[in-house]
């Protein structure tokens, strides 16, 4: 992707895609209930990390990279957050809930990495021989 | 009106951090990182601002949501060999909540 010379439009594809992942990210923080450890976030950077690792499954993803913009750094780099899962640790730390801060931080970076991988997993299995290279 | 807000700070957010990432990242992902830890870092300070709803939309949640990326940063992690992906993983989350906690602390001792 990098041997590609940045275009405008290349810009404003992740700007839509991101725009659409962030009112994702908003409904499902609006659609969760309350609670004292932040569920939705973790939820959401789960998901979209084995998303992401998935893409490349897609057929339409491997044919055209504006597409593939749209959706990896577009609509799943929007949806995803590091700065709502680091400022949740923050909160729940400087609250006095140190362990429910430590068990944020660990399940969240467990969770999403495993989750990434198997959708790259998954995602090569997918693939056609030829797309591999 | 909050999801309009949250639009608008995705439509700047995003592809800021989609020219960062292109321009610095590479055999180790330094454009993600930084990206992770200065969003992570504004979010902490918006946080302490008590900007109102309409100011959080737009900066926190749309700006800062959008800018930081968990997904491309676990992606990342888990394509590179062992030791660069432990180096990542360990920088983006400590100085992703450090960043946060400094930028929670200066704006809360300023006001």
């Amino acid at each position: 992707m990098t041997a590609r010379p940045l275009r405008a439009t290349d810009l404003l594809v992740v700007a839509a895609g991101g725009a659409l992942g962030a009112l994702l990210r908003l409904a499902v923080d609006t659609a969760a209930p309350d609670s004292l450890f932040p569920w939705p976030t973790l939820g959401i950077n789960v998901v979209g990390a084995f998303a992401l690792g998935l893409l490349p499954a897609l057929t339409v993803v491997r044919r055209s990279p504006q597409v593939a913009l749209a959706l990896g750094p577009g609509v799943l780099g929007g949806f995803t957050t590091v700065s709502a899962w680091a400022g949740q640790v923050r909160a729940l730390a400087d609250d006095g809930h140190t362990g429910l801060a430590g068990l944020c931080l660990v399940a969240t970076l467990a969770a999403g990495l495993v989750a990434a991988a198997l959708g790259q997993h998954l995602a090569r299995g997918a693939a056609p021989p030829e797309s591999q290279t | 009106m909050t999801a309009v807000l949250v639009a608008l700070g995705a439509v700047v957010g995003a592809p800021l951090r989609y020219v960062i990432a292109r321009a610095l990242d590479g055999r180790f992902p330094t454009g993600m990182l930084l990206v992770n830890v200065v969003g992570s870092g504004l979010f902490g300070a918006f946080a302490a601002m008590a900007l109102g709803d309409a100011g959080w939309a737009l900066l926190g949640t749309g700006f800062c949501g959008a800018f930081t990326s968990f997904s491309s940063f676990a992606v990342q992690a888990v394509e590179r060999p062992a030791r660069t992906a432990t180096a990542y993983v360990v920088a983006t989350a400590v100085l992703s909540v450090g960043a946060c906690a400094v930028g929670w602390g200066l704006v809360s001792a300023v006001g």
